[in-house]
């Protein structure tokens, strides 16, 4: 009996890392070996091309504010969803989850239906010289829009689960809200923020589905680092396109050892 | 805690200052493109066409700087012809347009942003330069494809995209069945066996041109691939000539991808002139010149003939004479439930 669960542990583990090995480990160093095949110096040329630059700079930008503004939205929506009861509580937290459901592609033509030539805010924005698609705000927008839920939905479990006991009382000793919030609340999640607040960045940085249909692909203007990646590929440059795609994945890597520090330090700090 | 509520707000205000920073360069950025000496046009095209216009752009730049004392930057976007266009209906501000088939410069002309007697704005149909459909085979052409008639044998399997999402998939489409009218002398039941034949045989259907020479060129998928006389070149000059070479049959259809200005933007933007330059120069010496080592077929006579090793003389119909033009060929072989719908069907 014993034997044979040895043998069945033994044969889980090796199907497991059997299967982590050929998906993830080994397509991943093709990549960093593919992008080195012509030497250092071409990749170093790649990496420093000005057009990988601005594509680097735009995924930088979008990943930012992106994430800066669901933070703040997430911190909002979990707040207003945790602490308090409205009529349309369970409606809200339904819509934001929308975004995991709908297709990117969906997501991207939804900001053409509504800010393109044909959209029907288009005239109102013609008036006021103000580009959204086609342009950087589209960009930001539909990263926005994909990445909505993630820093709310990692919070909002865990704010349900701690109750609001402790708000209470603090509010009982005549705390006003902004010291609850800041002195009681975000202390107890805000390992969970940060989490959400990676796994939001690492999404928004990697986005292609929406971000392709808004963009319009203009080489050095609204070209991101995953398009840009395609559009080397497609123009018979594997190497350049191994290239650009090995800082996506050098950037992936810094965001999972970042998140590995924090799960460590959010264990220690409970202990 | 007071440390971890401090370094939040640090970060907050920081980002607040990158997006501010952000935000100031592109004011700064419309506010210079009114008054300063750099011209910027948008060339809005299909996929194949990146490595042309990448040289183009920059000959041009050189050739506006002599003649007019003034700089312009060309900026590139490419993709399939069809989305392309949906791209400039949608709003992308595009000055010109240079698309795969005139179909699709018809339509943003229906939607009202380029006057609809384009195609007689500049010469030739407005095509500045002409492509084919030739065959690209493995090395040695084990199979021993020679023409058309070669495709339909049940041991050759075919790549070429799907006509219903790309533009050179029409075109291979229709040099087939005008090969076909003509082998069969215009009878339409063998003509439509042998096209059903030959999409039987295609083993990968990709959305667009780019999709199918990467599905044959890089994945090794089939022993024959319908391309762009172009594209078909560029496969060979940067994936080795060592592992494919170039088929012409007897008969292949002429292919006129044009070029248009886009009115609309160009009366809102300011550009309408310079549009016009960038256009026309397509047709000056050098123009035709970048277009034939982009293996382009130049309309200038005496630049293809110096580059006739490339070119070779294959008998070329037009959609006009063999279809009635686009219009006619779209309804009859593509649109829903049309030709191409009744003889495909998926094997797998």
């Amino acid at each position: 009996m014993n034997k044979k669960s040895h043998f069945v542990k033994c044969l889980l583990l090796f199907v497991s890392l059997a299967f982590v090995f050929v998906m993830l480990v080994l397509p991943l160093a093709v990549v960093l070996i593919k992008c080195l095949e012509e030497g250092w110096v071409t990749y170093r040329s790649t990496i420093t091309d000005y057009y990988t630059q601005k594509a680097l700079g735009l995924t930088l930008t979008a990943t930012i504010i992106a994430t800066v503004l669901n933070t703040i939205f997430g911190l909002f929506a979990a707040w207003a969803i945790t602490k308090f009861n409205f009529r349309f509580k369970n409606a809200l937290t339904t819509i934001i989850d929308l975004p995991f459901a709908i297709s990117p592609i969906i997501a991207g033509l939804i900001f053409i239906m509504t800010f393109g030539r044909i959209g029907f805010l288009h005239p109102f924005l013609q008036a006021h010289h103000i580009k959204i698609v086609f342009a950087t705000p589209g960009i930001v927008l539909a990263t926005l829009f994909v990445t909505f839920p993630f820093v709310a939905r990692e919070i909002i479990p865990l704010m349900n689960s701690q109750g609001n006991e402790e708000e209470e009382a603090a509010a009982m000793m005549g705390a006003n809200g902004f010291t609850i919030f800041f002195k009681v609340t975000l202390p107890k999640i805000k390992w969970a923020l940060i989490y959400g607040i990676i796994l939001c960045a690492a999404r928004a940085m990697g986005e292609f589905g929406a971000v392709s249909v808004v963009s319009g692909s203009i080489r050095g203007k609204t070209n991101t680092l995953p398009l840009h990646v395609e559009i080397l590929y497609n123009e018979f440059k594997a190497t350049e396109a191994f290239g650009v795609a090995s800082i996506l994945v050098i950037m992936a890597i810094v965001i999972l050892i970042l998140r590995n520090i924090i799960e460590y330090r959010s264990r220690r700090e409970s202990e | 805690m007071k440390k971890f509520v401090g370094t939040i707000l640090l970060l907050a205000l920081g980002v607040t200052t990158f997006t501010g920073c952000n935000t100031t360069e592109v004011g700064s950025k419309t506010a210079g493109e009114s008054k300063t000496e750099t011209v910027e046009l948008l060339n809005v095209s299909y996929d194949p066409t990146r490595e042309l216009y990448t040289q183009y752009n920059e000959t041009f730049a050189k050739y506006y700087q002599e003649k007019t004392g003034r700089s312009v930057k060309v900026e590139q976007s490419h993709g399939g012809s069809g989305k392309q266009g949906r791209s400039v209906i949608e709003g992308i501000e595009a000055d010109i347009v240079t698309l795969a088939l005139a179909y699709d410069i018809d339509e943003i002309s229906k939607a009202g942003l380029i006057d609809e007697n384009w195609q007689s704005e500049f010469k030739e149909n407005s095509a500045p330069y002409t492509s084919t459909i030739v065959f690209l085979v493995r090395k040695g052409n084990p199979k021993n494809i020679k023409d058309w008639g070669d495709l339909v044998r049940s041991d050759v399997e075919i790549v070429t995209p799907n006509p219903k999402t790309s533009g050179g998939a029409r075109w291979n489409y229709l040099a087939a069945w005008a090969w076909a009218l003509k082998q069969y002398d215009n009878d339409e039941v063998q003509v439509r066996e042998y096209i059903t034949k030959l999409y039987k045989n295609v083993v990968a259907l990709d959305s667009g041109a780019r999709g199918a020479t990467t599905s044959f060129a890089e994945n090794g998928i089939g022993d024959v691939l319908l391309a762009w006389e172009n594209e078909a070149y560029l496969s060979l000059g940067e994936d080795g000539g060592d592992q494919f070479e170039i088929v012409t049959p007897s008969i292949s259809i002429l292919a006129e991808p044009p070029v248009a200005i886009v009115d609309a933007n160009v009366e809102v933007r300011g550009t309408a002139e310079i549009a016009k330059d960038y256009l026309e120069y397509l047709y000056s010496d050098e123009g035709q010149e970048i277009a034939a080592r982009n293996y382009y077929r130049p309309r200038n006579e005496e630049i293809l003939e110096k580059y006739k090793d490339t070119f070779a003389d294959i008998k070329l119909v037009t959609i006009d004479e063999v279809f009635g033009g686009w219009t006619n060929a779209q309804a009859t072989h593509f649109a829903d439930d049309g030709v191409f719908d009744q003889i495909y069907v998926p094997t797998n």
